[in-house]
């Protein structure tokens, strides 16, 4: 006989999840994800407290760390949105990361191709290339996966390295600044390629688009005909075809919107930050996107909130690497966040009970 | 048989849920070597008793003796220990395993484990005992359904079972297949083994059974030989009363032609051919109900009309417009109306509330990029007031409601669109008595109203209430069509089972 309180604790499946419940559930695995993290601080025989505080301040402890910790947040937004429509429809975008590094390649393109192009007429095309091309990355793998069911998760993790590749090909060979000392850059981008700032701070335009951004998707999914189809289309494919809306189309459009945002969250580095296209330009945005949409419900509001806070975890994370931490560390400390956050889900869609006999259905 | 002591006594079993009493001080008494049934209409209690005996729940009152002596089980473990094995509706297989490696996997204990060749030499020594046939080295999903139902058979001997429970076990099995299992089935109690058969299928149960329990609205009726009841008797215990076998017909007029299909063929989920040349028209002002076991291209030919299934060959027209190769949306423009087999899931989102259920598919022709939610509320609220829907929100994911009010939810959708046909399939399965009424009073309003309603259904007697004709299918074929008024359930039965009886311009 097994211990006798295992059978008295049972998960019984929610009805309805309460919103307290909605809320609560990330927060708390958030907190436990940094305490899980801390035990490895502390095995390093620092203060776990401390750290974190040193984070926190770096983060926002001046007007320079938190300029900083928007900046940073821009490319999480755009990317993060880009995932959370995806995952709407239930398709496992995984590739946001290629996606923004092919956005970057098209925006780059442009701008390296027409450089005397006055601002008003390049960066509206740097977007728009940026979008096409990106979203040209996250439509590759729809096509398989709505016609021949092919599993996304794995085709656009694997698009991921082609497209980061391909950047690299770019910048060590056919790209390469002439006048770069062999860095793998290209060529500064024309005065008219570069995002407009605001005021002397780094925080450029790109923060507009993410918002604008969000405010769209947020309507769409919320008010419009299609917006209801995708929501359908996310709680059964099944049901989305008996009512006659047409799931694969909707596959095909969504992944290459989704595509396309992340895109654009490429555009915005190149243009914004790097001001030209170089080797490793998103430390892992496209991974961390995937965090911040699962955090945030796939809500459009809540994911740019999300963001900026994992800017602050980003920008934190390199104000400890004076007290010899290595930048992974904010890695480690975003994967257990992620592992306690995907792991408390069960408690979102169960309720712990327990009875002293027998048990419900 | 009376002296020796029963294999299994439960006495005076108590369970309930919230809100619900499912078992109320039932008593059964199982003797060895007999198949007992265990009849009742759904709801009435029967799948809580076998979870009872089973450890899967305790009851609130009652005791349980096995072979004589009182057994309190705490989990299914304790149950398998004292031989009880049950092979559910829905078999837990896994489905890329081998029938070997799936009967391995339950194996704890035993010496078997890891020893494949053993489990092998093992299943070959059932089949020979029990005279049936399975590949021990064909993966799950390869199988039909009645090899399936074999493996967990099997799965459940291996454990050591004497008591052997099968939920519902020819529901989805061809005649054949059930004729099959029911041989089976009086070898192993020939041999001593003790077999519980729950099944709502009276034919059934009066052909194979020694003794029959009738559980209603979780009461036990009674038990009684099956030699000395009959169906009439049957029926009355299981539902209180005379079932009345007619229903006010009005008597209107055909109308004119809406459905029309010629020849038409379609392929099946798995590329076996679903139908075959299917000529069939639905007039309106008449109810066309379609007949046959399940599995034989009743589905299939709902989805046809409905459009979510491609034709293969053939031609269908809607109102005199050709509709063969048209698309699900423009055929819901038309007025098809589907009332899916699957409610949940198919005809209804289930993490979605009432409202977006209510707009599913009307969403399209509201506005051009917008919906009104306003508006789709208070149509929403109106069908629930107008349906008798019982619901505690209407911005609650549907999944919490129950059978009933699902598919009055979904039938107050269908309605509410106006269509010029309705196609209902199985849409009185697994409802109480209640609400069967209501869906049956709907249909027939429907027909009352001039629209076409093709029911699908396998309940003879509902078929016989309803339909203005009667179409039998068997493999996908139309065995023939009869008229209520002049047939009788023997006939159609025979049809159901293969028998060709198709005359000259019956359609």
């Amino acid at each position: 006989m097994r211990c006798e309180w295992m059978s008295a604790i049972r998960f019984e499946k929610r009805s309805t999840t309460p919103r307290g419940v909605l809320f609560l559930v990330p927060l708390l695995s958030v907190i436990i994800g940094l305490c899980f993290a801390g035990l490895f601080i502390g095995a390093t025989g620092k203060n776990p407290l401390n750290i974190y505080s040193l984070m926190f301040e770096g983060a926002f402890g001046s007007a320079y760390g938190i300029s900083e910790t928007v900046v940073k947040s821009i490319p999480l937004m755009l990317t993060g949105l880009a995932v959370a429509l995806a995952f709407r429809m239930q398709l496992w975008n995984i590739g946001a990361e290629g996606q923004l590094y092919m956005g970057a390649f098209g925006a780059t393109w442009l701008a390296l191709k027409f450089p005397e192009w006055p601002a008003y007429l390049l960066l509206p095309g740097m977007l728009i290339m940026s979008f096409i091309t990106g979203g040209i990355w996250g439509l590759l793998p729809a096509i398989p996966r709505a016609y021949f069911k092919v599993n996304e998760t794995i085709t656009t993790l694997l698009l991921n390295y082609v497209g980061i590749l391909w950047v690299d090909y770019l910048v060590y060979g056919p790209w390469r600044d002439p006048k770069g000392f062999n860095f793998p850059i290209t060529a500064p981008f024309s005065e008219s390629a570069i995002l407009p700032v605001l005021g002397d701070s780094r925080i450029h335009v790109g923060l507009i688009l993410a918002i604008l951004a969000a405010v769209v998707l947020y309507i769409v999914l919320n008010y419009t005909k299609w917006g209801f189809e995708i929501r359908v289309s996310g709680e059964s494919a099944i049901a989305a075809n008996y009512a006659g809306m047409n799931y694969i189309k909707n596959i095909l459009l969504i992944m290459f919107i989704s595509g396309g945002l992340a895109g654009v969250a490429g555009m915005t580095e190149v243009s914004a930050i790097t001001q030209r296209l170089q080797h490793g330009i998103s430390p892992g945005y496209g991974y961390s996107a995937i965090i911040i949409a699962w955090l945030a419900r796939l809500n459009p509001w809540a994911v740019v909130v999300v963001s900026f806070l994992f800017g602050a975890l980003l920008v934190g994370g390199y104000s400890i690497q004076t007290s010899g931490f290595p930048a992974a560390t904010v890695a480690m400390l975003q994967g257990a966040i992620l592992f306690f956050v995907v792991g408390g889900e069960i408690f979102v869609k169960y309720r712990l009970t327990w009875s002293g006999r027998g048990g419900h259905k | 048989m009376n002296i020796k002591t029963p294999v299994v006594v439960m006495e005076n079993i108590t369970k309930s849920f919230p809100g619900i009493l499912a078992n109320d001080q039932v008593n059964l008494v199982i003797n060895e070597g007999e198949i007992h049934a265990l009849l009742g209409e759904n709801g009435a209690g029967k799948s809580t008793l076998m979870s009872i005996l089973t450890g899967l729940y305790r009851p609130d009152k009652g005791e349980i003796y096995i072979n004589g002596q009182p057994v309190k089980f705490h989990s299914p473990k304790d149950a398998v220990m004292k031989g009880i094995g049950i092979v559910h509706q829905h078999f837990k297989l896994v489905k890329t395993f081998t029938v070997a490696e799936n009967i391995l996997l339950g194996l704890h204990s035993s010496k078997e484990v890891y020893d494949l060749k053993a489990v092998k030499g093992k299943i070959q020594e059932f089949c020979l005992n029990y005279g049936f046939s399975v590949d021990t080295d064909a993966q799950v999903w390869q199988l039909s359904i009645g090899e399936q139902q074999r493996a967990e058979i099997i799965k459940a001997l291996f454990w050591g079972a004497e008591i052997l429970i099968l939920d519902e076990p020819t529901a989805v099995l061809t005649p054949q297949e059930a004729a099959e299992l029911y041989r089976t089935l009086r070898l192993m109690a020939d041999q001593g083994k003790s077999i519980i058969v729950i099944s709502h299928k009276l034919s059934e149960v009066m052909e194979n059974t020694d003794n029959i329990t009738v559980l209603r609205s979780g009461k036990g009726i009674g038990t009684v030989a099956t030699a000395s009841t009959n169906e009439e008797e049957l029926t009355r215990m299981m539902v209180g009363r005379n079932v009345l076998f007619d229903v006010p017909k009005k008597n209107i007029g055909k109308g004119c032609k809406i459905l029309k299909l010629q020849q038409v063929s379609c392929l099946g989920n798995r590329g076996q051919k679903a139908l075959k040349n299917i000529t069939l028209d639905v007039f309106g002002g008449e109810i066309v109900g379609i007949a046959g076991i399940a599995g034989n291209g009743q589905s299939e030919l709902a989805e046809v009309i409905a459009g979510v299934r491609p034709l293969e060959a053939g031609t269908k027209f809607i109102d005199g417009i050709d509709h063969t190769n048209s698309s699900v949306r423009s055929l819901i423009a038309a007025g098809v109306s589907y009332v899916p087999e699957d409610r949940l899931g198919t005809g209804l989102v289930p993490g979605l509330d009432a409202v977006d259920n209510f707009i599913l598919k009307s969403y399209e022709s509201a506005d051009r990029y917008f919906i009104n939610w306003q508006e789709a509320k208070r149509r929403t609220k109106e069908a629930v007031g107008d349906f008798d829907i019982k619901i505690a929100s209407l911005s609650n994911a549907v999944n919490a409601l129950s059978g009933g009010n699902l598919q009055k939810l979904l039938l107050a959708r269908e309605i509410s669109a106006n269509p010029r046909l309705m196609v209902a399939v199985y849409p009185m399965r697994g409802l109480d008595v209640g609400a069967m009424e209501v869906v049956r009073n709907l249909l027939m309003g429907e027909r009352d109203a001039g629209k076409g309603v093709l029911f699908i259904s396998e309940e003879l007697e509902e078929l016989f209430m309803l339909s203005d004709r009667i179409v039998v299918l068997h493999e996908g074929e139309i065995m023939g069509v009869v008229q209520p008024s002049s047939s009788n359930i023997e006939t159609v039965g025979m049809m159901m089972a293969g028998k060709r009886m198709l005359k000259q311009d019956a359609m």
